[in-house]
């Protein structure tokens, strides 16, 4: 038997992006030794992407603003597949997070008078978003990391979990290996908390980076965790299109937000042809009505760029198809255009979007501030993930949560952007805090020493094998496989040719080798990455034939309508006691009544 | 562009230069080039990235001997530098010891900022617990909070890279990480007198080489360290002036709106 580092922590949190930051200082703060695992360095997980901003509903702007209307309005965005209770719960304690954040040392934009300043963005009915330029996130990140650092809080930077180990029906540890040396660590711990993202690498075209693997989902899928609304993976409308290399990356929302218009080959804005009913009475039908939105007028309404994401990417898609697309298959989105509204726009542009306008005139040679942009549809969200216990975040696994991206039930069928960052802060914490409850309450569990061994000679297979194929290739042919045929819109016959892809991708990455030895070996860790990707691939799949209609991010060609009857159901998958795959339509967390009430106020 | 010759750097500090070939297109940035070697001919190369846009600061080595971040550095404009005939070079960043080929060793850094006193916030000026700041007083410090933490400045910081004076001076990140810190319109603490010790601001000769790399410009040297530099002094050769502080301790943070 191999030999194992072990390290003992009451907490572990897997993950240390926002809502593994802020879970593990909540539950430091609950007086429990905590550990925290992440796969890069500290400070670079997704969340230091995030641009555009974090909704709550603070009202410095507009005083109109309350919790009731950021919960109907992530009711709506969701398409109400969406748990009532995190919903409830995000909308009424995001203020709060953003002011301790505050607290901690975040630097927020101010408005006039000194508070919070927040920015308009697509579902959100009044502007909501705190934000620092196109770089929220990196505030927000540095800020949990400058403050959890000093919360007695053990941090294991490059160290990759490969699985959950359980004592009965209870998760008790985790095993990883670290990936300067290769070696494998186990970390004993009363309760475990999944921070770990989403599962945006299973895409050709996409905004997330190496580390979105599924990780999380797939080991809380294969320790008996319901995994649930794994169908809804949100496209980003826009995404950069050229050149090839940086296909993918995020033009955020915030551009639109700051007054950037859509428009196709014929200069038409586009989305003023097509807007869904439940929001025709909220937006704009003129560009002059939508410019005075932008500019803070409170008696507009928005223009039809800031409908929600699902919506815009559709509308993107189809004027490309149908042949009003750019040169290299994108549409145009252009924000310097208010020049002809506002003195000295390039100045405020470069103020406003500095991340943006650096992105394009580095990357692209474009100078934002002056001519168009290139952009189509990008992936970029999980609404689905880890099925939990709304006030607890625990899974139905005893001890083990989860929060964050990785988690489902807050966005339902379709995100609205801005309302991640925030549920970083409002779940992680509470995970945190229930993490650190749960571990109280619980002595530890036994390690199955087997178990261990049998994950360990799992995940150096591929260093010990020789001569098969490069997992590279296959991570590669699996992203355009899942691009082509589990993308934007999908249908029957290539969601069952998808399956049937996906088997042959499988008995390829069974055979694939990864050349070299354990020391910071990138092909291995594509290889082990990659047995991830194959399984929430596969589940995300299942999950898009099954749901027979279009709701929120998942469009069925075959299935175009809405259909009454899929909206009372959360499609949950499990791993069976055979090892197969286990699907269940599972009704949906009940509304209570005042809940009803305040959606409908809202309407 | 063409078929284009690297030697990149393989294997520990004893390791040596490998050469490898691969195609570039339009619009390629050195980070795509090498990832492309790793899936045509060295699945094993190790490198960090994360975001691919010059926002999370992983993917810093050196290219053609200067100090960059690999996702925003453009191969037509590396091409433009390498004399003809000559590959492109590409190897870890040299102040820190190497772990593998393009990955270095920079966890002295993550120590480096746990001895740096943390954030410490006034009494909330509002009733409800919250704070009132001017925009023009949250500008000049999120300058710094702009860092991505790519340690290219430490990476040419001749104290760090040449005197390897790693346990005595703190280098220009987590001088302008100070800075942020003491400029904060919040913040109470004061961390002169270990800037001044502990930190070795004085080391710092102002050779401006750290603000030439920054990529997210930050002016490290004159709006950072050198008021920081100025702190220090004031603070500890004007008796009459720190004495004048202590009475108006509270007076560092005022930095809510003139109203
Ligand atoms: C470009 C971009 C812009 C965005 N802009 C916004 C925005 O403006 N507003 C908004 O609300 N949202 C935005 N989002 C979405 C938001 O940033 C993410 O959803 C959010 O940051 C996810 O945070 P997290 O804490 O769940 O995970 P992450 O921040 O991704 O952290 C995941 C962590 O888990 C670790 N991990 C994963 N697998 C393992 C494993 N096996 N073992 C150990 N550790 C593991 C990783 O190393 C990492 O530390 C944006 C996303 C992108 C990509
Ligand atoms: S200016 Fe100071 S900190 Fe910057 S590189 Fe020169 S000596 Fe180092
Ligand atoms: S100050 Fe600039 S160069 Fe130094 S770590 Fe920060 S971003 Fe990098
Ligand atoms: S990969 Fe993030 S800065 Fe280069």
């Amino acid at each position: 038997m191999a030999e194992f580092q072990t390290h003992e922590h009451d907490v572990l949190v897997i993950g240390a992006g926002g809502a593994g930051l802020r879970a593990a200082i909540e539950a430091a703060a609950g007086g429990v030794s905590v550990g925290l695992v992440c796969k890069s360095l500290l400070g670079k997980a997704h969340t230091v992407m995030a641009e555009g901003g974090l909704a709550a509903a603070l009202a410095n702007v507009d005083e109109r603003d309350s919790w009731k209307v950021h919960f109907a309005d992530t009711m709506r965005g969701g398409q109400y597949l969406n748990n009532p209770r995190m919903a409830e719960l995000h909308a009424q304690e995001a203020p709060g997070c953003v002011h301790e954040l505050e607290s901690w040392g975040a630097l927020f934009d101010r408005t006039r008078d000194g508070r919070i300043l927040q920015r308009n963005f697509g579902g959100h009915a009044y502007p909501r978003l705190a934000h620092v330029g196109d770089r929220t996130g990196l505030e927000m990140i540095r800020t949990l990391q400058d403050h959890g650092i000093h919360q007695g809080i053990d941090v294991h930077m490059e160290c990759t979990v490969v699985e959950l180990l359980k004592d009965g029906s209870r998760v008790v540890g985790a095993l990883a290996y670290d990936r300067e040396r290769g070696r494998f660590r186990i970390f004993r711990a009363k309760a475990i908390v999944l921070a770990t993202g989403g599962i945006g690498r299973a895409f050709k075209i996409t905004s997330n980076s190496w580390e979105y693997t599924g990780d999380g989902q797939s080991l809380a899928y294969h320790a008996g965790a319901d995994l649930m609304d794994m169908e809804f993976i949100q496209f980003h409308p826009t995404g950069m299109v050229w050149p090839p290399s940086v296909r993918g990356i995020l033009v955020t929302e915030g551009v639109r937000g700051e007054g950037g218009v859509l428009k196709n080959s014929l200069g038409e804005r586009f989305m003023f042809n097509d807007i869904p009913e439940p929001y025709r009475k909220s937006t704009s039908d003129t560009p002059e009505e939508g410019w005075r939105y932008v500019t803070g007028d409170k008696n507009a309404r928005r223009p039809p760029e800031l409908l929600t994401r699902d919506h815009v990417a559709r509308c993107i898609r189809r004027e490309v198809r149908e042949g009003r697309g750019s040169p290299h298959g994108g549409v145009y989105l252009d924000i310097a255009w208010i020049k002809e509204r506002i003195a000295n726009a390039p100045d405020h542009i470069r103020k406003k979007l500095p991340s943006m306008y650096h992105q394009f005139m580095q990357l692209a040679n474009i100078d934002i501030t002056a001519e168009p942009m290139e952009v189509g549809p990008t992936t970029h969200y999980t609404m689905g993930g880890v099925r939990v216990n709304g006030d607890t975040q625990m899974s139905t696994v005893p001890g083990l949560f989860a929060a964050g991206e990785v988690a489902a039930g807050l966005h339902g069928a379709n995100r609205l952007g801005g309302n991640s960052l925030s549920d970083l802060l409002v779940f992680g914490k509470r995970a945190g805090a229930h993490a650190a409850q749960y571990a109280k309450a619980h002595g530890s569990g036994a390690i199955d020493i087997h178990a261990v061994d049998t994950a360990a000679q799992k995940a150096l297979a591929p260093l010990d094998r020789t001569g098969g194929e490069s997992p590279y290739q296959i991570q590669q042919d699996l992203q355009e496989m899942m691009q082509a045929k589990v993308g934007i819109v999908r249908q029957e016959s290539e969601l069952q040719e998808a399956l049937v892809e996906l088997d042959k991708l499988k008995a390829r990455a069974a055979k694939a080798s990864a050349p070299g030895n354990r020391e910071y070996n990138p092909g291995w860790h594509t290889a082990l990455d990659l047995t991830c990707l194959l399984t929430v691939s596969e589940i995300s799949a299942r999950a898009a034939l099954e749901r027979k209609e279009s709701r929120g991010a998942h469009t069925r060609d075959d299935f175009p309508d809405k259909v009454a009857e899929w909206g009372k159901f959360n499609l949950v998958f499990r791993r069976g006691t055979d090892g197969g795959m286990v699907v269940e339509r599972t009704p949906l967390v009940p509304l209570r009544d005042e809940l009803k009430q305040v959606i409908e106020e809202h309407k | 562009m063409g078929r284009v010759n690297f030697q990149i750097w393989r294997g520990t500090a004893t390791g040596g230069f490998q050469e490898y070939a691969t195609e570039i297109t339009e619009g390629m940035v050195v980070l795509d080039a090498v990832h492309q070697i790793q899936a045509e001919s060295a699945n094993d190369l190790a490198c960090r990235w994360n975001c691919k846009a010059g926002k999370c600061g992983s993917c810093s080595a050196e290219v053609n001997g200067h100090p960059r971040l690999m996702c925003m550095t453009r191969m037509d404009e590396v091409l433009k530098e390498t004399p003809p005939g000559r590959a492109v070079t590409l190897r870890p960043m040299q102040a820190f010891v190497p772990v593998r080929d393009l990955v270095a060793d920079v966890s002295w850094n993550f120590e480096v900022k746990k001895r740096i006193k943390p954030f410490r916030p006034r009494q909330p000026d509002a009733a409800d617990g919250t704070w009132r700041m001017a925009q023009s007083d949250v500008d000049r410090v999120q300058e710094f909070r702009k860092c991505i933490e790519c340690f290219l400045c430490q990476n040419v910081c001749h104290v760090l890279r040449d005197h390897r004076k790693h346990d005595e001076f703190i280098g220009p990140r987590f001088l302008v990480y100070a800075a942020a810190l003491e400029m904060h319109p919040l913040d109470v603490e004061d961390r002169t007198d270990e800037l001044r010790k502990a930190h070795g601001i004085g080391y710092c000769n102002i050779t401006k080489c750290c603000t030439k790399v920054c990529p997210e410009h930050i002016t490290i040297t004159d709006n950072a360290i050198i008021p920081l530099k100025e702190r220090v002094v004031d603070r500890h050769y004007d008796p009459f002036g720190s004495l004048w502080r202590w009475f108006h301790s509270t007076d560092k943070a005022s930095g809510g709106p003139s109203s």
